[in-house]
């Protein structure tokens, strides 16, 4: 099979001598920087540690429902656990997954900058996110909190006695973590392009990045005032969500999910932006529809933020409200498809390679799919009286979010390695580890939409046997799920000292970040770029190569 | 190939035990399950045009096949296909998903009652005739069954996945959901919303009976005194009646026949007096005052429980006249001759202790309560 990969010849490559990882040594060089670059490594060190804690947590949940019968863990463990798995993987993981080390890496080189408008907001916002996790860890390993990742109320304010508070501090801090990362990208795609990038030349990695940093920083807020109010109802009792002081229950639902819905989109959108890049850089041609594409993403961030009450169909919110976020919710699905097909019409008269960030884009597509149509279901008003609070919706929400996001991750990490490190991570092994995770993942999550409809509840400890054989299903793809991503770990930390040398462009890709060295310099251009040509120009590099000066020595 | 035999004993249970969908077992069942085939039709035609897509042009543009790219810049008739299409069909799933909402959220008129109440971590379940359950749920076949559910702690959700409905149980204020069972049998019940330690055993059964089985049942169930009964005794013993006694110099508005009538409040808004609005105004009457009436009602806030509050709401549901109010209030007022002339019908001493020492500053009269309630148990609504 051909690739398109390109590497120079390994006898006499090297990395280059100056290069961003080189400039300075020591921690102090690290935990002190300004660099996107190195910030954005340090993240990406940082959401690995916590994604492994929270997989952890989802095998632990799996072995134990293996049986109906609750006999691994007690009800209250089970509860800390599938809590902590839900706040670890969302706010730890998910949230800053893409953005924070793929996006912090390559946004600013993307529109030709030396760094993001505020490299020490950027910086601070790395530290915050440590200390989210800290208090995190330490709601953790003080004996853990059960109130699901939704801080459900009154069950959070008033009826459990565990470390709500703590956790909760620890999510209102990587809040802010995530405002400051979504300030930064705003400016700096503002203010920072370099001459003759136009917004319609900019990359659609760039264009999804500023639909999240908008919903960044408008939603996150509603989430940490949230927060407070339970914080403050579980210590001075305040009663805004107290009924028998004359407050709401279904007030926090609505303050909640006003943050949690557009959350899905922070998560989503950046898995779009790198599926964008990897789909045109191996079929060698523009994105199909670049401007469609282009505002789908802001459609999708505008939209966002009126379907929130979808969540509550079943709560007892008037019909007619429920009426109207049905249509609305409807509405946002458009988008979603209108990329997907974009994507695939993208293939149309290409040059397709399947090197591993491929595969996983695949993977993307095809699971991302299954998730949005799913989430039709979940959109209509009736069907979701039945579907919603069952296994049902957990299947869903782990294909958009396991399926498509983490897919999505997977293929950007793969994808832009050799430009972080200046390194190939072995390629037979990597396509291995794609199908592995493919796979296991089916396996695990397609069961749950059957036993979903059969009414399996979510966040049972214990089901009736008639589930089982679903669940055992399940718990066999959870198995090799974790082998598949056991596996890129592994090799990627492999490739860091083995992997072949790189070169600058390995995929022959039109981005500014790739027609630098890798891994680059501290200041990223030796001198400031500027765009002569439209995004996805493969004509532009074939040009530039054939009048390309190679320079020995 | 050796597969292993557990794993076969499951495969063989689970393909003989409705594998891929829960039994049909209310009237909605069909059309949630025709809507969901409709969506799975969708999704596989969603699917499979994406899967043709993505496969079919790999195969044919691959780089041995297609060395060099063609540069296509995009086609607006290609984005207005596939905006419109799927528009059109997501619309259409808006439009049946929201008949299949109102159809299951507006219950029939002739609905027969039942209240839920939810808590850490059981359900109690309270029919109109006085018969309590814990943890499962006895109703007729081919009769629509209404129920009124509350919370006494934090969210619940209340699920009968055989029948096709949930619906949130919260705190505070009543919710509703309806259903008509088609097949006699046991179906599960679940809590759906998390609630803490013991939320996957906040389980129950649903016993689906025929509507002979049912009387039997209710008949050999009950505890003796209705929901309305135990309204009663409880109206009289917080002194409702001293304000509500229905003449025209009361304190308090007239409750008889009150229920579902539209009502003027002070502020000149009108209210259609439903459950959730006795329950409110019993614990919070300052906020809707009724027209004409002075804001002197104390609240009851944490001095009745939540089925003490379904015992009052039943009660002035079904009181069609004052005379048994005004009765009681007399009585307590009277001599005791002339409550003997008036008293008909018995009274268990039992209960007439309570209320004396209920009625506490009062003079102790016993009030006439039990036996013969102005609505006959079991009956309601129909």
């Amino acid at each position: 099979m051909s690739t398109i990969l390109n590497l120079p010849n390994q006898q006499d490559a090297q990395l280059p001598k100056l290069s961003y990882l080189n400039d300075g040594y020591g921690l102090k060089s690290w935990l002190l920087t300004g660099d996107h670059k190195r910030i954005a490594m340090l993240y990406l060190v940082s959401i690995t540690f916590f994604f492994f804690i929270g997989a952890s947590f989802a095998g632990v949940i799996r072995l134990e429902l293996l049986t109906p019968q609750p006999d691994l863990v007690a009800s209250d463990t089970y509860n800390k656990l599938f809590t902590m798995h839900g706040i670890v993987m969302i706010f730890l993981f998910l949230v800053p997954s893409v953005p924070a080390t793929i996006g912090n890496f390559v946004l600013p080189i993307m529109v030709g900058a030396k760094d993001l408008a505020f490299p020490k907001i950027n910086l601070l916002s790395w530290y915050l996110y440590v200390f989210a996790g800290i208090f995190i860890l330490y709601a953790l390993v003080s004996g853990g909190v059960d109130t699901g990742w939704t801080f459900t109320t009154p069950l959070s304010t008033h009826y459990l006695n565990t470390h709500v508070i703590t956790a909760a501090v620890g999510v209102f801090i990587a809040g802010f973590s995530s405002i400051f990362t979504g300030l930064n990208f705003i400016v700096t795609v503002h203010r920072m392009r370099c001459p003759g990038m136009t917004w319609f030349r900019l990359p659609l990695f760039i264009w999804a990045h500023y639909a999240t940093s908008i919903l960044m920083v408008l939603g996150t807020p509603v989430l940490a005032i949230t927060l407070v109010l339970v914080a403050l109802e579980r210590t001075v009792g305040i009663g805004v969500f107290d009924p028998t002081k004359g407050g709401d229950p279904l007030l926090f639902q609505h303050l909640f999910w006003f943050y949690s819905h557009p959350a899905v989109y922070i998560m989503i959108l950046p898995g779009m932006a790198v599926i964008s890049e990897v789909i045109s850089t191996f079929s060698r041609k523009r994105v199909f529809g670049y401007t469609a594409v282009a505002f789908s993403s802001v459609a999708i961030a505008v939209f966002g933020f009126f379907v929130w009450a979808h969540h509550m169909f079943i709560m007892g919110v008037s019909n007619y409200s429920a009426l109207v976020f049905s249509l609305l919710t409807m509405l946002v699905a458009v988008p979603s498809a209108i990329k997907i097909f974009n994507w695939s019409a993208t293939l149309y008269k290409g040059s397709i390679t399947f090197e591993t960030p491929m595969l996983y884009a695949f993977g993307f597509m095809g699971l991302f799919t299954i998730g949005g149509l799913t989430g039709v279901f979940l959109g209509s008003m009736g069907m979701d009286i039945h579907l919603t609070e069952t296994y049902f919706i957990v299947a869903h929400f782990h294909f958009v979010m396991v399926g498509g996001m983490l897919m999505a991750y997977l293929s950007g990490i793969h994808f832009w390695w050799p430009k972080m490190t200046g390194r190939m991570y072995p390629e037979s092994m990597s396509k291995m580890s794609a199908v592995i995770t493919f796979v296991g993942f089916i396996l695990t999550f397609f069961p749950q939409f059957i036993v979903g409809y059969l009414g399996m509840p979510r966040r049972y400890h214990a089901y009736p046997p008639e589930f089982q054989v679903l669940n055992v299903l399940s718990t066999a793809g959870a198995t090799v799920l974790g082998i598949g991503y056991l596996l890129p770990l592994l090799y990627m930390t492999w490739s860091l000292r083995y992997g072949k040398i790189a070169g600058s462009n390995p995929w022959q890709a039109t981005g500014l970040e790739w027609q630098i060295q890798s891994p680059p310099l501290t200041e990223n251009f030796i001198e400031t770029p500027i765009m002569d040509h439209e995004a996805y120009d493969y004509e532009w590099l074939a040009n530039k190569h054939e009048h390309e000066v190679t320079t020995v020595g | 190939m050796h597969i292993s035999p557990v794993l076969w004993q499951f495969l063989v249970r689970w393909l003989t035990n409705s594998a891929l969908f829960p039994p049909e077992a209310s009237a909605i069942s069909p059309y949630m399950d025709a809507f969901y085939f409709f969506l799975i039709l969708i999704s596989v035609i969603g699917l499979a045009a994406v899967g043709i897509l993505v496969f079919g042009f790999s195969m044919m543009y691959r780089k041995d096949r297609n060395p060099v790219a063609t540069h296509i810049e995009g086609s607006t008739l290609l984005e207005a296909t596939w905006t419109i299409i799927p528009l059109a069909l997501f619309m259409v799933c808006f439009v049946w998903g929201a008949l299949l909402y109102f159809r299951i959220y507006d219950p029939p008129t002739n609905a027969m009652n039942i209240y839920i109440v939810g808590k850490q971590w059981m359900w109690k379940a309270e029919h109109p005739g006085g018969q309590h359950e814990i943890d499962s749920l006895h109703i007729p076949i081919n009769r629509p069954v209404q129920l009124t559910m509350i919370s006494q702690d934090v969210f619940h959700s209340f699920s009968i996945p055989a029948f096709r409905i949930k619906r949130e149980v919260i705190p505070g204020r009543y919710s509703t959901v309806w259903f008509e069972a088609t097949a006699t049998g046991t179906y599960h019940l679940f809590c759906t919303q998390y609630c803490g330690t013991d939320h996957s055993a906040m389980i129950g059964e649903i016993v689906a009976m025929t509507p002979d089985a049912y009387q039997a049942w209710a008949a050999g169930s009950t505890s003796g005194a209705s929901l309305a009964q135990n309204g009663e005794r409880l109206f009289a013993s917080l002194g409702c009646n001293s304000c509500h006694s229905g003449e025209a110099t009361a304190r308090g508005p007239n409750l008889a026949q009150v229920y579902g009538s539209r009502l003027q409040l002070t502020d000149g808004s009108y209210v259609t007096v439903n459950d959730a609005f006795l329950r409110e105004t019993i614990l919070n009457p300052s906020t809707r005052v009724t027209a004409g009436y002075a804001p002197i009602m104390p609240t009851y806030q944490g001095q009745v429980s939540e089925e003490g509050l379904i015992d009052l709401v039943e009660y002035i549901k079904n009181l069609n006249s004052n005379y048994r109010v005004q009765q009681t209030l007399t009585a307590s007022q009277l001599s005791p001759g002339q409550v003997g002339a008036s008293s008909s019908g018995s009274s268990s001493p039992a209960m007439n202790n309570r209320t004396r020492e209920t009625l506490g500053a009062g003079n102790g009269r016993p009030a006439k309560s039990g036996t013969a309630a102005p609505s006959v148990p079991g009956t309601v609504n129909q």
